[in-house]
């Protein structure tokens, strides 16, 4: 099955951001420049995807290069959530694992169950849909996580000081860090259909995909997501506790993004008390 | 239960808390200094200062809230370390300056710390710090900061700590709530609780020295990081008097025992 939209018609198609740069000149927004590097930036990357997609999801090629480009999208997403998340410790480690788990959850129950044939053409749009969400997921609940137990500290160390192991201490701002990154991907999933109509259904129907063939997989979609959503964020909210907690159950210093401390210096030395 | 120390029953045991050398870095700074000194078991003893001199950090090493960079903190002569830290804050319990509640009812908040506790062991809790057994089902968030802070007293009490860390527990309270809540201890450390309990010994952190007049049987002094006289109370000057004459910091680092410290004259060790 080949789209409908070919070259030429791409082409015209650029007649819409022309329209976007004459309005931008037209009431001075001055964005043209942003507006034309945008535009040649996202071609330039989509076409090299679907060109690099094609070799790698080619149904004659060994589904070896599905997985590398799987496993590439999955250390890419951990680079990408360390820079969208810097607060949290090790967050990229994190975030692999994270994508790992929920890989292993929605993977295995789709191609486990034969909802999809397992083939480069499903594996690799399927694991980079659920890798995004999971990115999203793990920035989302990472910080969530770190700036409730650094805001609620003075409620943290009563838990600890009451002689709670650091896990049980840290448990009710875990349940309500998740919980805050469930909600939207709930709401979501209530309100498709009625609201707007999801990316992939949108992209299925316009493909020439008879619309209650595309709801199917738009459903099945909509099913990874939360899925995945639900196992990274506990993933993550498990993982972090072991990082935000000492082995012996203190709660870490904790610091707010924007107020760093400053890196060791050179005076700490001119106090040291004795060893002995 | 454990049997809490009393003066009388161990009046020369080893110290309830005992640091040799202790030294608390923190964003390159060093909180604590070469501390060497001991908390002498049973009754009260106050660790003062002005703030910023390291009394809370000192106290926060004796659950393990915080650990030193230096040096080593020891309770009941046996050293504190890494391993079976809940144990041991359970058998510390602490209260601390802002009454740190957890959501709820004030019954939420006790079950939090005793899951397993009975209706009556409820109401014996909420009892013990005067407050009625209607309190249980108030909203914690509803309290006034004097009934906060009992019902974290009571919620640190019902699991039956050995030894009470009191972290300026009255500076957030009114006078006479003050008051109370220094009789509360004081019948605490005594064994003259309603329940009829052994004497529970309290490390007390005050910047007050009045405070200290009215509660303390013991009393370590903390000047920026150093702990600079230990004794009883009636050696210290008289509150109002100038406490921090400007000959009484260390010059240097690693320099001899606090006691030492001009126009001081307190030893270290338990009174009497």
């Amino acid at each position: 099955m080949s789209g409908d939209v070919t070259w030429l018609g791409l082409s015209s198609s650029l007649l819409l951001v022309a329209v976007a740069v004459g309005v931008s000149r037209a009431i001075g927004l001055r964005l043209e420049a942003a507006i034309a590097w945008a535009t040649v930036r996202a071609v330039t990357q989509l076409v090299l995807v679907g060109w690099a997609l094609t070799i790698v999801i080619d149904s004659t090629r060994p589904l070896l290069w599905s997985w590398l480009w799987v496993a590439a999208m999955t250390a890419y997403a951990g680079v990408v959530t360390r820079r969208r998340a810097p607060e949290v410790p090790r967050v990229a480690v994190l975030a692999t694992a994270a994508s790992a788990a929920s890989a292993l959850v929605t993977l295995g129950v789709l191609f486990g169950f034969g909802v999809f044939p397992l083939q480069g053409r499903t594996l690799v749009p399927i694991a980079g849909l659920m890798i995004g969400n999971a990115m999203n997921a793990t920035v989302l609940a990472g910080r969530r996580i770190v700036e409730q137990l650094r805001d609620q500290r003075a409620e943290v160390e009563a838990r600890l000081a009451l002689g709670h192991p650091a896990r049980r201490a840290a448990r009710p701002y875990l349940v309500t860090a998740v919980r805050t990154a469930l909600i939207p991907q709930i709401e979501t999933t209530r309100a498709v259909g009625l609201v707007f109509l999801p990316g992939a259904m949108t992209g299925l129907i316009l493909g020439g995909v008879r619309p209650l063939d595309a709801v199917l997989v738009q459903a099945v979609v909509m099913f990874i997501v939360l899925a995945s959503v639900t196992t990274t964020t506990t993933v993550v909210g498990l993982g972090l506790t072991g990082r935000l907690f000492t082995p012996d159950h203190r709660l870490l210093p904790l610091t707010r993004p924007a107020e760093r401390p400053a890196g060791p210096g050179s005076r700490a030395g001119r106090w040291a008390p004795g060893r002995r | 239960m454990r049997e809490g120390s009393t003066p009388e029953a161990t009046p020369a045991g080893p110290a309830l808390f005992s640091f040799a050398h202790v030294g608390v870095l923190r964003d390159d700074r060093w909180i604590l200094r070469d501390v060497t000194a001991t908390v002498p078991p049973g009754a009260v003893t106050a660790l003062v200062g002005h703030s910023g001199a390291g009394k809370t950090t000192l106290l926060r090493l004796c659950n393990r809230l915080e650990v030193p960079d230096t040096g080593t903190i020891a309770y009941h002569g046996r050293e504190l370390s890494g391993s079976g830290v809940p144990a041991h804050r359970r058998e510390v319990g602490m209260v601390f300056q802002q009454p740190a509640l957890f959501g709820g009812t004030v019954r939420d908040n006790l079950l939090q710390a005793l899951p397993d506790a009975s209706e009556p062991q409820l109401r014996a809790a909420v009892a013990e710090v005067a407050l009625p057994g209607t309190a249980l089902d108030a909203p914690a968030s509803r309290l006034s900061g004097g009934e906060a802070q009992r019902v974290c007293l009571a919620r640190t009490l019902i699991t039956r700590p050995a030894v009470l860390l009191l972290d300026e527990p009255t500076s957030a309270l009114d006078a006479d709530n003050r008051l109370a809540f220094e009789q509360l201890i004081l019948g605490l450390v005594g064994g003259t609780a309603a329940d009829g309990r052994a004497g529970v010994p309290a490390v007390w952190v005050t910047h007050d020295l009045h405070q200290v007049h009215r509660v303390a049987d013991h009393v370590l002094v903390l000047d920026s990081g150093r702990v600079v006289h230990a004794g009883r109370p009636q050696d210290l000057p008289p509150p109002g008097a100038r406490r921090d004459p400007s000959g009484a910091r260390p010059p240097a680092a690693g320099t001899g025992p606090p006691g030492d410290v001009p126009g001081r004259g307190g030893a270290e060790g338990p009174p009497g």
